[in-house]
């Protein structure tokens, strides 16, 4: 059993709300992010699969597939894009850092032949990204 | 069933020390501890990278308050550590502050955070030198 990691980027906008709450208790919470005319980050996803190395390939996965699989699934739909406004997930959920890791993890989980996935991380800035094992997903 | 996530960041701060135990001959500290063993002491910019865990809150969408975290690591990290020479703070006038023992204080230190699990301390002392504290996962 081994683990591979590959790495994706997407570029997109965000803002945390929840409408519930009245203004001031958004800016209490969130600060700066509940500025709703959105603000972005250059987000840095990595996604780990466990498997077996297939003895003829040599892979786990084929790395060139799960790519394919990471910008079908993930890139194509959050990249250039505002995630509150136009991502299905985030139009009832927050698009915190870890929301956006259990997004991710669903929409990927399943999804990639021959192995399981075992982690996505996903890095807002570089000191500061949030981690899903699948866990209650 | 709410989903667990971990959530990690990293915190930076520059302090001096000096690798030295007064139980031991100058020559035998030399002999361990090489040339961080100059009585001088010298210096390094240290990442500490902290992992919480728990349930994404289901109203915000968070593990914990972020503002939170920043600001105890404000008050009980850097406020403290940062431009500091680590053999002059309290945790290591009876201990060597290497960085597995800055690692395993730094545990201490975040474990009493209120409002998240803590998983594990990492402290990159430099781009070369990295250690990870989990915690004591047995009783001692």
């Amino acid at each position: 059993m081994i683990l591979l990691t590959r790495k994706a980027e997407f570029s997109s906008a965000h803002f945390y709300w929840n409408p519930a709450w009245s203004e001031a208790e958004n800016q209490r919470v969130f600060g700066k992010c509940a500025n709703r005319q959105g603000h972005g980050h250059n987000y840095t996803l990595e996604v780990t699969v466990e498997g077996n190395i297939d003895p003829a390939s040599g892979f786990v996965v084929d790395l060139k597939l799960l790519k394919e699989i990471l910008e079908r699934e993930v890139v194509s739909v959050y990249d250039h894009r505002h995630l509150n406004h136009e991502v299905p997930e985030f139009s009832t959920t927050i698009p915190t850092t870890e929301n956006i890791a259990v997004a991710i993890w669903r929409r990927l989980v399943g999804k990639i032949p021959n192995a399981r996935l075992q982690r996505v991380r996903v890095y807002e800035m570089p000191d500061l990204f949030a981690d899903f094992y699948g866990e209650g997903a | 069933m709410t989903p667990i996530a971990h959530l990690s960041r990293r915190y930076r701060f520059s302090a001096s020390h000096r690798l030295h135990v007064d139980a031991l001959s100058p020559e035998r500290n030399r002999e361990v501890f090489g040339k961080c063993n100059n009585p001088h002491g010298h210096g390094h910019n240290y990442i500490a990278q902290v992992t919480f865990a728990g349930p994404v809150d289901a109203v915000t969408g968070m593990v914990l308050d972020l503002g939170e975290l920043d600001g105890f690591a404000r008050r009980e990290l850097l406020d403290v550590y940062d431009q500091a020479n680590l053999n002059t703070l309290p945790a290591f006038l009876d201990e060597v502050p290497s960085t597995e023992n800055v690692c395993v204080e730094l545990w201490r230190l975040f474990n009493a955070f209120p409002h998240a699990t803590l998983r594990s301390v990492h402290v990159e002392e430099t781009g070369n030198n990295s250690f990870d504290y989990f915690g004591e996962t047995s009783p001692s």
